[in-house]
């Protein structure tokens, strides 16, 4: 696949950006939100046609009016970052649908659909029960179906959609084999990730866009994190590790702290001010055990003391009331009602307080807090009318944190704040964490990136196999350690 | 996450299933209505209530149909009630014959869910209130214009209904035939042909569907087409059981069916369904039905059972969801 050059006018999402894939590569192409990523990935998808002047070639031919079938012909399959899989079918028959739809048979043949995909998984050297239902396998192993469906359909380029947002560690790794296995069947792999790490890991080649022009193409192997972020953002992010901590105000501790078949025995001890991060694999226990002091999970045994009084909370709002906020990783689902707006998330941890004298909602009161928070947290909106779901990542998760902050919270439990948000987004989330903690707040920051224990805690817990297995000071961490230290090595 | 590796027990396979906890059920409360009236499980009794529930469950074979593309569909037994009146109207006035009858009901079900399907696909409205809405269009049309009266008169033909007769028993009938045939046929469609497997698709995902090249609105007119068919076909069959089409013999009965189809494994979310669950679940409620009326106990608490069994039932479903949600956050603890 040679030469897909294209121009973008109008509201000017991409301003003439040139682009360009070789059979078999492996190509990022890394931008922040709205710099024209997602634009790109559809026009080569055929979903939307570049404007005049634009020129599209596949293997030197010139391609006139791109459309999804046209681009499905060509061999060119896109996995969306919701894999676009049918949750209710089995295994064997996503991978062989879209060959399904495309002969336009009359009739179901299961015998050739099991083939199939026995056939297509064969090819990349994985397997996979093909009469389970979809809806039972893990993300990874989803990841995995939705790969050999666009194989397939005989794809010769596979262009994946921020695919590692939601795989631990270990399953980016086997994701890393089955691309190289793509490779080895000169089957190219275009990536859109936000995840620097794994870009360094897996490209030979990367495009950096930013603001809809392209910065320009790198060979991987010259890259470093530091020179990425600054192509992406144009700016530098220079971080200084955090000290140990030296107060001795304990806020929150955890004794001998169980739960069947979640974690054992953790001992954990949190000071005012303090950043801790809490990192392992994920299904280590680390995101039960903070359900727990959250009040979602309650614990089998040992006490939870915050400020040296024994809590048992039983429910998120017992949690709340005893100054324990916690925001989830998952702020689509558990963090937002996304259709609503920004002032009616916020408000929603405290309508108690915008109440008028009649015991009804004030509009006037709401506002004023409202107001406060988007300022405090310079949450960018149009309005906070606005409805959550048309505002980017990084303001999402702040208007999450914004409603957690209003309850005044002693503890506040941040849950992977950082996944799924680019470069300058992060900045301003650990900006924040940063003053939080300078304000006095204790914080506990559940992380799967070492840079992010090592840069922004001062202390490092390392949770496997539900127990904590380590205490480290953040700052004399390196990553390397860490995550030798994460994988039990 | 652990993961289960034999997947050779076809017992085990059979447990997961909701249709074997509900055949479990049937065999458990038939067990208990042979013990307390031994004239429950005779073939007259079988024969009787399977013949005389034969239309609503033809027409549950629509529905589900329906619920697995993720739609709904309130407004069958108006489409029904339609059929039938125009079917009766043609076969009194100008004659004709059996076949002709169930064409014209089927036909007519075919148009009115072609309009559903239009105006759901082009409205981009929740099925549910567009067919609530044309359900009062459809019904309220129909009594403008016939007056609500009753039909009756029909040909002797038309009065027909036993096919084949073994002795004195009864034989094979037009009802036990044509639901036979409705669900064979509904049974192949889902799941040996592709537009069967698009429904399931389109179910489970309608944008990945899309995606895919699947017509979400070709599946759709299906969909809503097929069901009219049979609701067309229902009526047909409950005026050759009835010999009088009356403006409210069908409707009302829609919640009913429905119920009974989600008992039997259907997802009111969509993608989820089968034949053999929906014939469980109906075969449950018209059994509970039937027994009760045996023990000569009140058709009131008819309802109020009914009722029950699908509280229960949705309760169980949801804490196995619980269960299995819960087994997916277990940790191997290191001892």
């Amino acid at each position: 696949m040679k030469n897909i050059s294209k121009r973008f006018g109008g509201v000017l999402a991409l301003d003439s950006v040139d682009f360009e894939m070789e059979k078999g590569e492996v190509h990022c192409l890394v931008g922040e939100n709205g710099s024209g990523k997602s634009t790109l990935i559809k026009i080569i998808s055929g979903i939307h046609s570049p404007d005049p002047g634009g020129e599209i070639y596949v293997d030197g031919r010139r391609i006139s009016h791109q459309k999804s079938s046209n681009s499905v012909r060509e061999g060119i399959q896109v996995i969306y970052q919701d894999l676009s899989l049918f949750p209710n079918l089995t295994v064997a028959e996503n991978i062989a649908i879209s060959s399904r739809v495309e002969t336009g048979s009359r009739l179901m043949n299961w015998k050739e659909t099991e083939k199939e995909a026995v056939r297509t998984m064969k090819k990349i050297g994985v397997s996979l029960d093909t009469r389970r239902e979809v809806s039972q396998l893990s993300i990874a192993e989803r990841q995995i179906v939705a790969i050999c469906r666009a194989i397939n359909a005989n794809a010769r380029l596979v262009i994946m959609d921020e695919p590692t947002a939601s795989l631990s560690k270990n399953e980016v790794q086997s994701l890393i084999k089955v691309i190289n296995e793509l490779q080895n069947r000169e089957i190219a792999t275009l990536f859109v990730s936000h995840k620097l790490d794994e870009i360094m890991a897996v490209a030979q080649r990367v495009t950096v866009l930013r603001d809809g022009k392209k910065v320009g193409v790198f060979d991987a192997s010259e890259l470093t994190r530091q020179k990425l972020s600054y192509l992406m953002t144009g700016k530098e992010f220079e971080y200084s590790k955090l000290p140990p901590y030296s107060g001795d105000e304990v806020v929150l501790e955890v004794r001998k702290l169980s739960r069947t078949d979640n974690y054992k025995d953790i001992d954990l001890k949190v000071h005012k001010g303090e950043i801790v991060c809490i990192t392992g694999l994920m299904g280590s226990g680390r995101t039960e055990f903070v359900l727990s002091l959250f009040g979602m999970n309650p614990p089998d045994d040992g006490e939870i003391l915050l400020e040296g009084k024994r809590i048992n909370p039983r429910s998120a709002l017992a949690a709340m009331r005893a100054g324990i906020a916690y925001v989830p990783e998952d702020r689509l689902q558990h963090g937002l009602v996304m259709e609503q707006s920004v002032s009616k998330n916020i408000v929603l941890t405290f309508l108690k307080r915008i109440l008028s004298k009649i015991r009804l909602l004030s509009k006037v009161k709401e506002r004023t807090e409202v107001r406060r928070w988007v300022d405090e947290l310079s949450i960018k909106i149009p309005s906070v009318d606005s409805p959550v779901n048309t505002l980017s990542g990084g303001n999402q998760q702040r208007v999450v944190i914004a409603k957690w902050l209003a309850i005044n919270p002693k503890v506040l439990i941040l849950d992977s704040p950082t996944v799924g948000i680019d470069v300058a987004a992060k900045d301003s989330i650990y900006k924040i964490v940063r003053e939080l903690a300078a304000e006095g707040i204790s914080i506990i920051m559940i992380t799967d990136e070492a840079e992010e224990a090592i840069y922004h805690s001062n202390t490092t817990y390392i949770m496997s196999a539900g127990r904590i297995v380590g205490k480290y000071n953040s700052s004399e961490l390196t990553e390397k350690e860490l995550y030798e230290k994460i994988n039990g090595q | 996450m652990r993961r289960s590796t034999d997947s050779n027990s076809v017992l085990r396979k059979a447990f997961g299933k909701s249709e074997f906890y509900l055949l479990l059920v049937i065999v458990v409360v038939s067990l208990f209505f042979t013990i307390m009236k031994p004239s429950f499980l005779t073939f007259t009794n079988i024969y009787g209530m399977v013949e005389s529930n034969s239309f609503l469950a033809i027409m549950a074979a629509g529905v589900l149909v329906v619920l697995i593309s993720g739609g709904i569909d309130i407004s069958f037994t108006a489409i029904a009630t339609v059929a039938q009146y125009v079917m009766a109207t043609i076969v009194i006035h100008w004659g004709g014959n059996m076949f002709l009858a169930f064409a014209i009901g089927g036909v007519v079900g075919i148009a009115l869910g072609f309009i559903n399907a239009l105006l759901i696909y082009f409205l981009k409205t929740p099925p549910i209130i567009v067919t609530i809405a044309t359900m009062n269009l459809f019904y309220g049309l129909l009594i403008f214009i016939s007056g609500g009266t009753w039909i009756y008169g029909f040909p002797m033909w038309f009065m027909e209904r036993n096919l084949v007769r073994f002795g004195d028993n009864p034989g094979i009938t037009i009802p036990i035939l044509v639901l036979v045939i409705s669900f064979i046929l509904t049974w192949l469609i889902l799941k040996h042909t592709a537009l069967g497997r698009n429904i399931y698709a389109v179910g489970g995902n309608q944008e990945a569907a899309r995606r895919v090249g699947i017509s979400v609105l070709k599946t759709q007119l299906f969909v809503y087409c097929y069901m009219g068919f049979l609701a067309g076909i229902a009526s047909t069959v409950q005026a050759n059981m009835m010999l009088t089409v009356a403006p409210n013999a069908l409707m009302g009965r829609e919640l009913e069916v429905l119920a009974a189809v989600v008992l039997g494994g259907a997802s009111l979310a969509g993608g989820t369904g089968s034949i053999l669950g929906t014939i469980l679940g109906f075969g449950l409620i018209v059994i509970v039905q039937n027994g009760l009326t045996l023990l000569g106990i009140s058709s009131y608490w008819h309802k109020v059972f009914v009722g029950a069994i699908i509280v229960i039932s949705v309760g169980i479903t949801a804490y196995q969801r619980k269960l299995r949600e819960r087994k997916g956050a277990i940790i191997n603890v290191e001892e």
